[in-house]
């Protein structure tokens, strides 16, 4: 076995509460982000079949003329942005309304006119799903003298984005005070290791050890502590989804490289962590 | 092999410990560094090692520089070196033949080239049955013969010693010296700091370098080469 591994398992074996206690550390930061992840990758696909449906939807007078709508539908049809326009009259709606609530069929049965507007839905192009296309187009059906009121999904979209950044904010505080408190405890960690090898540390370079040789099986503890502490966020993170998915929402599980990406996060914060601290305490050997 | 050109060291908080010491250590050659605690001796022994650089001056150690040297020149330097000093400094939790091989080990060596080599110097120091012991179970003077094994292990040019019989009785300070005697015969240099006057008394026609307060006040190979000249 090389020397370097000796020594690691060696000096895992002499602290394994603090090895224990910096892999849970690295593993709670990685957790906050995982969390993170499993949301914005659920948000992201919300967000894909929203602007899927993206349609404006203008509300029409009663006082409407059938020819008037049928006019508009065809300049309407005829704009870039548009990729098709759908009367829904007003008996249309009523039994959209309808098959859609069905504990109100009653209340819908009993009424004596139909107070649900005609409408017209018109549906975009992928490239204008935007905030400005769903705009301009909305801009256009206000210009209409038949048209009453106009509806778009854009403030939905819009705070939908801004949830998402509310929450990543959150993340990067929390997530980042865990990684802080991750490289304190490996530092703490490198610091009883070197304390407890320092006769040893001493005797190496007196017999022409390189830096590298020393630094080496520190430096592996760390990258093992970190793929262990990946490997604990990566299970917490899949608990959370199983919990979530049976008792909450329905949620679509992380891609697999993005595991894969989260414990080699963790493998290289252990590193890291290893390495700076061990240049800092090995001066002082 | 060992020069020191006007050799300065100030420590920040103590203050100099060497004044412009210059010394010539040749190859093969054997030689005391002699004087009370405090002279010197340790500092010119850990500026031959370059554990520290001198203030001023230059420190030529078998082509290395201490002027020029870099960071990662020093483990091959110190490779080059054996260094023992008065308490061991052993590994206790490891045996006889583990503080040892400890020394090759950490150069990278080949195992199966580590096994033959130390039992062939436990041997030569007259270990080899001692080879499965553990540091705390052996004498002082065994302690020490380990020290020496170790410092052998990988072939260096020179042996320094810091009061390498410090801690001895008599007996085993003849005999540790009578090992770096047979080393000296087989080519090595030797550099042994001590105050140990009967030492000095019984050997004579060694070289001498005394040492007081930071200078070197007198050595026999400077004398000797007065005599001659």
């Amino acid at each position: 076995m090389p020397h370097s591994l000796r020594e690691t398992i060696a000096a895992f074996r002499r602290a394994p509460l603090l090895v224990m206690l910096s892999a849970m550390a690295i593993g709670l930061s990685l957790f906050v982000a995982g969390l993170f992840g499993l949301t914005a990758h659920n948000l992201q696909r919300a967000l894909v079949r929203i602007e899927e449906r993206v349609e404006v939807v203008a509300y029409l007078k009663d006082s409407v003329a059938q020819s008037d709508v049928e006019a508009a539908r065809a300049r309407l049809r005829a704009l870039p942005e548009v990729a098709a326009v759908q009367y829904v009259s007003k008996d249309d709606a009523l039994a959209a309304a309808m098959r859609d609530l069905p504990d109100f069929q009653d209340v819908f049965r009993d009424l004596d006119s139909n107070p649900l507007p005609a409408s017209l839905e018109v549906r975009l192009r992928p490239g204008f799903r935007t905030s400005a296309g769903v705009e301009a187009v909305a801009q256009r059906l206000r210009a209409y003298a038949f048209v009453d009121d106009v509806r778009f999904g854009r403030e939905w979209v819009d705070k939908i984005v801004s949830i998402r950044r509310i929450i990543a904010a959150g993340v990067s505080i929390i997530g980042g005070a865990f990684a802080a408190v991750a490289a304190i405890v490996i530092a703490t960690a490198v610091r009883i290791a070197v304390s407890a090898r320092r006769e040893e540390i001493s005797i190496m370079r007196l017999v022409g050890a390189t830096a590298g040789f020393i630094q080496r099986p520190f430096l592996l503890e760390g990258l093992i502590t970190g793929l262990l502490g990946g490997g604990i966020a990566a299970g917490l993170t899949y608990a959370a989804y199983r919990i979530i998915d049976q008792s909450l929402y329905r949620l679509e599980w992380l891609p697999s490289w993005w595991m894969v990406a989260g414990i080699a996060v963790g493998a290289a914060f252990g590193f890291l962590s290893s390495a700076v601290a061990v240049r800092r305490h090995l001066r002082a050997v | 092999m060992i020069k020191l050109n006007n050799v300065s060291k100030v420590y920040p908080r103590s203050g100099p410990a060497l004044k412009d010491v210059s010394l010539h250590l040749e190859k093969g050659e054997f030689a005391f560094l002699t004087g009370h605690s405090g002279a010197g001796k340790s500092t010119i022994l850990r500026l031959i090692q370059m554990a520290e650089r001198p203030t001023s001056g230059e420190v030529l150690v078998s082509g290395y520089s201490s002027t020029r040297i870099k960071a990662r020149e020093i483990p091959l330097l110190r490779r080059k070196l054996g260094v023992i000093f008065q308490d061991f400094r052993l590994l206790r939790d490891r045996t006889v033949e583990e503080n040892v091989a400890f020394a090759l080990e950490v150069t990278g060596a080949k195992r199966s080239a580590i096994s033959p080599r130390v039992g062939r110097l436990l041997a030569h120091v007259g270990l080899a049955p001692k080879a499965r012991a553990l540091p705390d179970e052996l004498s002082g003077g065994e302690r020490q013969r380990v020290a020496v094994a170790r410092a052998l292990v990988n072939n260096p040019l020179v042996l320094l010693a810091d009061e390498p019989t410090g801690n001895l009785d008599e007996a085993a300070t003849y005999g540790i010296f009578e090992l770096f005697q047979e080393i000296n015969a087989m080519g090595m240099s030797v550099l042994m700091a001590t105050h140990d006057m009967s030492l000095l008394r019984a050997y004579p026609h060694y070289r001498v370098i005394e040492m007081a307060q930071g200078s070197v006040t007198n050595d026999s190979a400077a004398q000797l080469e007065e005599h001659r000249g």
